[in-house]
């Protein structure tokens, strides 16, 4: 293989990787955006939805497909369900506070990841996609379902964004995120937009977690991978802008693919976590967002 | 300082002395750990405790002094004090240059961009595999463990000589912390702790004084890792990981943050638990959370805190 | 008489705002200068540049005739300007006490409780500040500006909050202070500045509108129309 088809997979993995990350940061900018909490057990979610789906797929009898849309509904119900505890018990007990929030959600994301080796096990699950389609190009052939994901993934992303901003519930959220004060004195029931959007940010990692899952294993620590992924492209996009985030999922995924394939995926990740450290110290409001008031 | 404050810190090295005439082969071995890793606690809390700034990435530099003197050992042919010496100026220069750039972030801002520096050091001991042996790590040899000094010869594989050389270093980080806390420096932390703006407008370098909180809290940790690598003769990438960034944390929260013993009762309590809970399930971090999250929502002064709270306004 | 503080054509600008634009502005040694001014008229951005908190867009500031522009705020209390929050700002969760001794630079030893005294808090040296009721949170403020041993003491809208008895007290407290420093105060209450100040700078729209003493700025008819009113 030559170095134009090497490149070619490069960018068709590279934009895979892009929707993986713009799907799996979504919830976590979003619950960002508007309650400025930072969720740390947010890989935790993606790693139940994951196991979920996996647990789905066995369980289900009529094939991946059926299994695939049992998760899709399962999953994201029983993660927010689980995210609705959380904020009633937890975050909504501190009060939002920013730092006791991410002690709080570092205890959480073990108490998860620990229960989650003693319920299924440390061993590594495959998920089948619900159909094996393969695309033959004329140097290497290409799994339909990635390419699927990446639609999925530009599906939900309008999803959200339409929500956001041409719904009555988006700007609800939106006054709720320039200022809880004022959300409160336009008669907003901050405290229930918060529960819903904590548990909306749950939902979507779920979602994203079974679509992602067949193109990787589900395992109790795959967690940490999918929320340091989140951070930087929600950082370097700039905390709470979807369209940042999803700009710099894109920048992030082709240069990681390119990287990857032609150097090493460590190598990365480790640029990829300095630059997040370099861009916060820097340009804390990231690479597309405006400055705080 | 008071008589009272010099009775009880002492009583207490005084007491982990006494401990090795009485505990058990395993419980000796426990102890040193804990010992060891009560030094990095220590200089935890000087950060956190009484700067207020509070570090997801501290591993780096328990790693940078666990790596530091692992390879000066095995690698660059050092003898075991100048591979203390070595690791310590490591600390020093890792943590200054980290410093420099991460005080620069406040808040959660701080707390990620932390995190993230340590998870590119992680990453970086991976990529290095060559070198650092990633997951199945550096074991060192015992007759690299073997060095002279002051005319006597001084083996670390010895768990009883092991034992009083952590004691020793806990000792060490125990007065150089009550040093710190009632020095100046120490009241003008805890002043930047309480009120940031306040302390500049009275004329205080606010940036230098975080920066000395974080320097010396980096080299604590880089220290501990050092004494880790050497007296256990193993660094693994495992130490380096995020786990090892939470658990500082953890141990200051749980004992008392800006309390002067505090880490170090939470070290050993928290491994106690840890010890206990794994004697009937591989999931012993499910502990770890558990108790994070009972602190914060219930008990977030720590035990030491609350003490002072409640009885004993002179704890320092 | 000496200048103790010079700003030459200092200005600050928000984006397209011009909270402040060219002021030139001195202040001498030994006197009560009050800058008054409507809401908005920059007096807040003013001292802030003064004290260093936040960066010019151009202009020099001149103390005891060097130029501290450069200066970041800790060194500019370090030569002597002091500088009271106009929220106060005070740490809660200490005794009044180490409050003060940090504002000596003498925490956790024996500083002088002097400046208590000064401001009549002597006997509560022992207490969570916190727990003072609010006009005596402020005046620990201004025990903390004087615990500094300024040359330019800035209080910064002082009496904000505080009862008439409090505010009598005040005037006392300045007129004392007086003696010794140089003091910057930025203040609402015209009753007290009309009686405080030697002389008064108006600030309107980021520039200086007038300048005098209390009587020449309350007969200035561009006072008056900006400003006071009809008086």
């Amino acid at each position: 293989m030559g170095f134009f088809p090497h490149l070619l997979l490069a960018i068709l993995e590279g934009t895979v990787a892009a929707a993986v990350l713009a799907l799996s940061a979504l919830g976590l900018s979003l619950v960002f955006g508007v309650m400025r909490v930072v969720n740390v057990a947010h890989g935790e979610f993606f790693m139940l939805g994951a196991m979920l789906a996996w647990f789905v797929a066995k369980s289900v009898p009529g094939g991946p497909a059926a299994g695939f849309v049992v998760a899709l509904i399962v999953a994201p119900l029983a993660v927010g369900a689980l995210a609705f505890v959380t904020e009633r018990l937890l975050l909504r007990r501190i009060n939002y506070d920013p730092e006791a929030t991410i002690v709080a959600t570092i205890g959480l994301m073990f108490v998860i990841q620990q229960l989650a080796l003693t319920v299924f096990g440390a061993d590594a699950k495959a998920v089948s996609a619900p159909f094996t389609y393969r695309i033959a190009l004329p140097w290497f052939g290409f799994s339909g379902y990635k390419l699927f994901v990446v639609l999925a993934s530009v599906a939900l992303l309008l999803g959200v964004w339409w929500v956001l901003a041409k719904t009555k519930l988006g700007l609800i959220m939106r006054v709720t995120q320039f200022d809880r004060e004022t959300a409160t004195a336009f008669g907003i029931p901050v405290n229930q937009v918060y529960s819903a959007v904590f548990v909306a940010g749950a939902a979507l990692v779920a979602i994203a977690a079974v679509l992602i899952v067949p193109i990787q294993q589900a395992h109790y620590l795959m967690g940490l991978d999918p929320l340091l992924m989140s951070f930087i492209v929600v950082i370097i996009g700039g905390l709470g802008s979807i369209k940042g985030s999803v700009i710099a999922a894109i920048i992030i995924g082709l240069s990681d693919g390119i990287i990857s394939m032609f150097f090493s995926p460590t190598l990365a990740s480790i640029i990829a976590t300095l630059a997040v450290a370099l861009v916060l110290v820097f340009r804390p409001q990231g690479l597309f967002g405006v400055p705080a008031r | 300082m008071t008589a009272r404050v010099l009775l009880l810190h002492g009583a207490v090295i005084v007491a982990l002395f006494l401990l090795q005439f009485v505990a058990s082969d395993y419980a000796v071995l426990t102890a040193t750990r804990i010992m060891v890793l009560a030094v990095y606690a220590l200089g935890y809390n000087i950060l956190f405790g009484y700067a207020g700034l509070l570090s997801l990435g501290h591993a780096m530099f328990f790693a940078t002094g666990l790596y530091a003197a692992a390879l000066g050992v095995t690698r660059l042919g050092m003898a075991v004090p100048e591979a203390f010496l070595f690791a310590a100026v490591c600390g020093v220069i890792v943590s200054t240059v980290i410093g420099l750039i991460a005080l620069r972030a406040s808040g959660v801002a701080f707390m990620i961009v932390t995190l993230m520096f340590s998870q590119a050091a992680f990453l970086t001991v991976l990529y290095f595999g060559d070198i650092t042996r990633g997951d199945e790590g550096i074991v060192i040899k015992d007759d690299q463990r073997v060095f002279s000094l002051f005319g006597h010869v001084v083996n670390l594989a010895d768990p009883v000589l092991r034992y009083n050389i952590a004691l020793v270093f806990l000792a060490l980080a125990i007065a150089a912390c009550l040093a710190v806390v009632r020095s100046k420096i120490g009241h003008v932390l805890v002043a930047i702790r309480e009120n940031e703006n306040r302390t500049a407008m009275l004329g205080y370098d606010v940036k230098r004084y975080k920066l000395i909180a974080f320097v010396l809290s980096g080299s604590f940790a880089a220290f501990s890792g050092a004494a880790y690598a050497l007296l256990f003769a193993y660094a693994g990438s495992t130490l380096a990981s995020i786990q090892y960034s939470i658990h500082p944390l953890l141990w200051t929260l749980l004992g008392g943050a800006a309390t002067v013993l505090g880490p170090v009762l939470g070290t050993a309590l928290m491994f106690l638990l840890v010890d206990f809970a794994s004697g009937f399930t591989s999931a012993s971090l499910l502990f770890v959370g558990v108790v994070l999250i009972l602190l914060v929502l219930f008990f977030p002064k720590g035990i030491l805190g609350t003490l002072r709270q409640r009885l004993w306004r002179w704890l320092p | 008489m000496t200048v103790l503080l010079e700003t030459r054509g200092l200005s600050k600008n928000f984006g397209g705002l011009k909270a402040v634009s060219d002021v030139n502005f001195r202040v001498e040694k030994g006197e009560v200068r009050a800058v008054i001014g409507p809401n908005g008229a920059g007096k807040t951005t003013f001292v802030s540049l003064i004290s260093g908190r936040i960066a010019p867009s151009a202009g020099t500031i001149l103390f005891e005739g060097e130029d501290v522009t450069e200066l970041p705020a800790y060194a500019r209390v370090q030569k002597g300007i002091a500088y009271t929050f106009q929220i106060t700002s005070i740490y809660q969760n200490l005794s009044v006490a180490e409050n003060v001794a940090l504002a000596a630079h003498q925490p956790g030893g024996r500083a002088s409780l002097e400046p208590l005294a000064r401001v009549g808090l002597a006997d509560r040296a022992s207490q969570i500040a916190g727990t003072l009721a609010y006009g005596h949170q402020r005046l620990l403020e201004v025990a903390m500006g004087l615990a500094l041993k300024p040359k330019l003491l800035i209080l910064d809208e002082p009496t904000q909050g505080l009862s008439d008895a409090e505010i009598d007290n005040f005037i006392t407290l300045v007129r004392d202070v007086a003696r010794d420093e140089t003091v910057l105060l930025i203040e609402h209450n015209m009753p007290l500045v009309m009686e405080l100040a030697h002389r008064i700078t108006v600030l309107d729209r980021g520039s200086i509108l007038a300048e005098g003493t209390p009587q020449e700025v309350h007969a200035n008819a561009a006072v008056q129309a900006a400003y006071l009113g009809t008086g």
